[in-house]
């Protein structure tokens, strides 16, 4: 029974974890159709973020929550402002330009905290369930998750700004003759992609710890995540490919060992790319978010 | 207009004395570092091959680079004698970028999910690789050893004779033999019908598919054939360094030898060649000192190429040095029209 609570607690927090690192990728490739090979290093950025600011004596709640989105947002806005705007509509040198900026962030990275491993600490202790020890912290990230993807959804649904990210999702055309410059849309886009990024590296900090070429093991998860999700519905899509990838993954890992999990993941990634090209969105929801 | 003219035009002035540079190289210098440089150049020269003439892009080469460096060590670990392993370090990586080619373009998936599927293939296989350590994962003889990787296993030897092992410089002529034949037969598949539909399949794919060709299987055959030079490349690199590791199959790499490739220049073939032997110098320059991180130059180097030259510097070059005579060619056409407008075709009133 205890090992039942077990397993689903771990299930539910790799569906979160994968739903989360996904998110920023998920707002910039569903919204603009551009795949950005340094979200990982997005991500990456958030933790150390979260890691310099908690050095510098400042609360770690506050540095992981506000502090980690609002400067990777803002390295994200400098991004698009100095490379991916001039590549809009060409999506393979927009990936490999954002390829060599993920080195480049890696290498700056490197430079100034060094290549070795660092820790932020846990700052929700530990608990008890039945015979086995559980991380207090994972609970926090499933609600965090939860409440992020609720957001977003309201976001969209409800405001205005949302009204106008879905119509320039639509038909960006449209939404340009509207009076909305599809330009600043992608800025904007862009910058709370990259915020998105920057809040799930600082809220997965203290459970991952944090190297410099990190980003490279969410990639992965997040590329694939995203991409079987489709484009056409940022939330639903997103949010069912984490639940297909984050169970199986961690049901496999459970049976057979974590690196077992991961290769059956990527696996499956393919089998679905090639079946559903598309995606799972743009197989099952077409008419949703 | 002609826009691809190296296409089929063997430029032999430029390839012999390529060639004798290269041939004649250890006559006067050191060969340990320049054969590290030919296996790269043969490395980057695959994936040139059919991201720049094909229009494939293949974001996971790497993988079967990797490959072909696993199966010669497994190989010749259980086998002893090399010319075997060499042949089945080309054949299975040929063999894989087959299966997996036929899957992705028999399935009609676009060139971003391609990017994904190929990229996705070496995070596989750098994983499981990674995961290997401990006795139980053997093949054979070969004990893959995880993250240590899978250290000294014999080197290639004469064919036939195994204790006359190919070292040093020996070394150094099997790797430049085997980039100036992958540079001919490159040539040569180019300059036939099968290179010249390939080149269609870039530049209209709907076109050639309407004019009978099938798209698949042509583009399954050139990235099978990619994959077998990667993967001769890939047998090289395990023989250079002694020791196959899963850093082979690492993201690192895979982006490697995607910038040797766009900085040199897509749509040529000495472009790439040239890019990785640049790069690769500049590369194990840096790698000597450490207060620049490599990845930094590196990734600064593929922002600005893909922002400023996204052809390459290859073909910059070409267009900056053809410019004068196509001016010229232009001029005589311009001045041609003109006569023909200034003597309006009689009958006809302004």
């Amino acid at each position: 029974m205890d090992y039942a609570a077990v397993v689903i607690l771990e299930i539910l927090y790799m569906i979160s974890f994968i739903a989360l690192v996904s998110a920023g990728l998920a707002v910039v490739f569903g919204m603009m159709r551009v795949i950005n090979l340094a979200h990982g290093e997005f991500v990456m950025l958030g933790g150390y973020t979260t890691l310099a600011c908690q050095r510098a004596g400042i609360d770690l709640w506050f540095s992981m929550l506000i502090l980690a989105p609002l400067v990777v947002g803002l390295v994200g806005l400098i991004v698009e402002r100095l490379v991916i705007r001039f590549l809009y509509g060409r999506m393979i040198d927009t990936m490999l330009a954002t390829w060599g900026l993920s080195l480049l962030l890696i290498g700056i990275v490197t430079l100034i905290f060094g290549s070795s491993a660092v820790n932020v600490p846990t700052p929700i202790p530990g608990y008890q369930l039945g015979a086995y020890q559980m991380g207090g912290y994972n609970l926090f990230i499933i609600g965090v998750t939860v409440a992020l993807y609720i957001g977003m959804w309201l976001v969209l649904r409800y405001t205005r700004l949302g009204l106008i990210a879905r119509g320039a999702m639509q038909n960006a055309d449209i939404a340009a003759s509207l009076g909305y410059n599809p330009r600043t849309v992608y800025m904007v886009t862009f910058t709370i992609g990259a915020a998105l990024s920057g809040f799930a590296g600082g809220v997965l900090a203290p459970l991952t710890g944090l190297l410099p070429a990190s980003g490279g093991g969410y990639i992965a998860q997040s590329f694939i995540a995203v991409i079987t999700g489709g484009a056409g519905a940022v939330i639903s899509g997103t949010l069912a490919s984490s639940v297909l990838f984050g169970a199986i993954s961690q049901i496999v890992s459970f049976a057979s060992g974590p690196v077992l999990g991961d290769i059956v993941m990527l696996g499956l990634a393919i089998v679905l790319l090639r079946l559903m090209p598309t995606g799972i969105s743009g197989r099952f929801f077409r008419n949703s978010q | 207009m002609k826009i691809w003219p190296s296409i089929g035009q063997m430029r032999w002035g430029w390839f012999l004395l390529g060639a004798a540079v290269i041939l004649l190289w250890p006559v006067f210098f050191d060969t340990h570092t320049p054969t590290i440089l030919l296996v790269w150049a043969l490395f980057a020269l695959s994936l040139g091959l059919m991201w720049g003439y094909a229009g494939l892009l293949s974001f996971g080469h790497t993988a079967y680079f990797g490959l072909g460096a696993y199966v010669y060590a497994i190989a010749v670990v259980n086998i002893g004698e090399s010319t075997v392993p060499l042949l089945l370090a080309m054949l299975v990586p040929a063999i894989v970028a087959a299966i997996i080619g036929a899957m992705m373009f028999y399935g009609r998936i676009s060139d971003v999910y391609m990017g994904v599927i190929t990229l996705v293939v070496s995070l596989i296989l750098f994983k499981f690789m990674s995961a290997t350590a401990g006795d139980k994962y053997a093949i054979g003889d070969a004990r893959l050893g995880g993250f240590n990787g899978i250290p000294g296993f014999p080197v290639l030897n004469v064919p036939g004779l195994p204790d006359v092992s190919l070292f040093g410089v020996p070394m150094y002529y099997v790797a430049a033999v085997a980039l100036l034949g992958c540079y001919l037969i490159s040539r040569w598949l180019l300059a036939r019908s099968f290179g010249r539909v390939l080149v269609g399949i870039r530049e209209n794919e709907a076109r050639c598919e309407l004019l009978g060709y099938s798209v698949p299987a042509y583009k399954t055959a050139i990235f099978s054939i990619s994959a077998a030079m990667a993967g001769l490349a890939g047998c090289l690199f395990a023989n250079w360094a002694e020791i196959v590791t899963p850093s082979v199959f690492s993201l690192r790499s895979a982006a490697e030898v995607i910038i040797w490739v766009i900085v040199g220049g897509l749509g040529t073939l000495v472009g790439p060649i040239l890019g990785a032997m640049v790069l690769g110098m500049l590369k194990l320059l840096l790698s000597e000192q450490t207060v620049i991180d490599n990845s930094l130059i590196l990734g600064f180097i593929l922002v600005v190429v893909v922002l400023a030259i996204p052809r390459g510097v290859v073909p910059a070059l070409q267009g900056w040095f053809g410019k004068r005579t196509r001016i010229r060619t232009q001029r005589a056409v311009h001045v041609r029209a003109r006569r023909r407008v200034a003597a309006p075709a009689p009958g006809r009133t302004p």
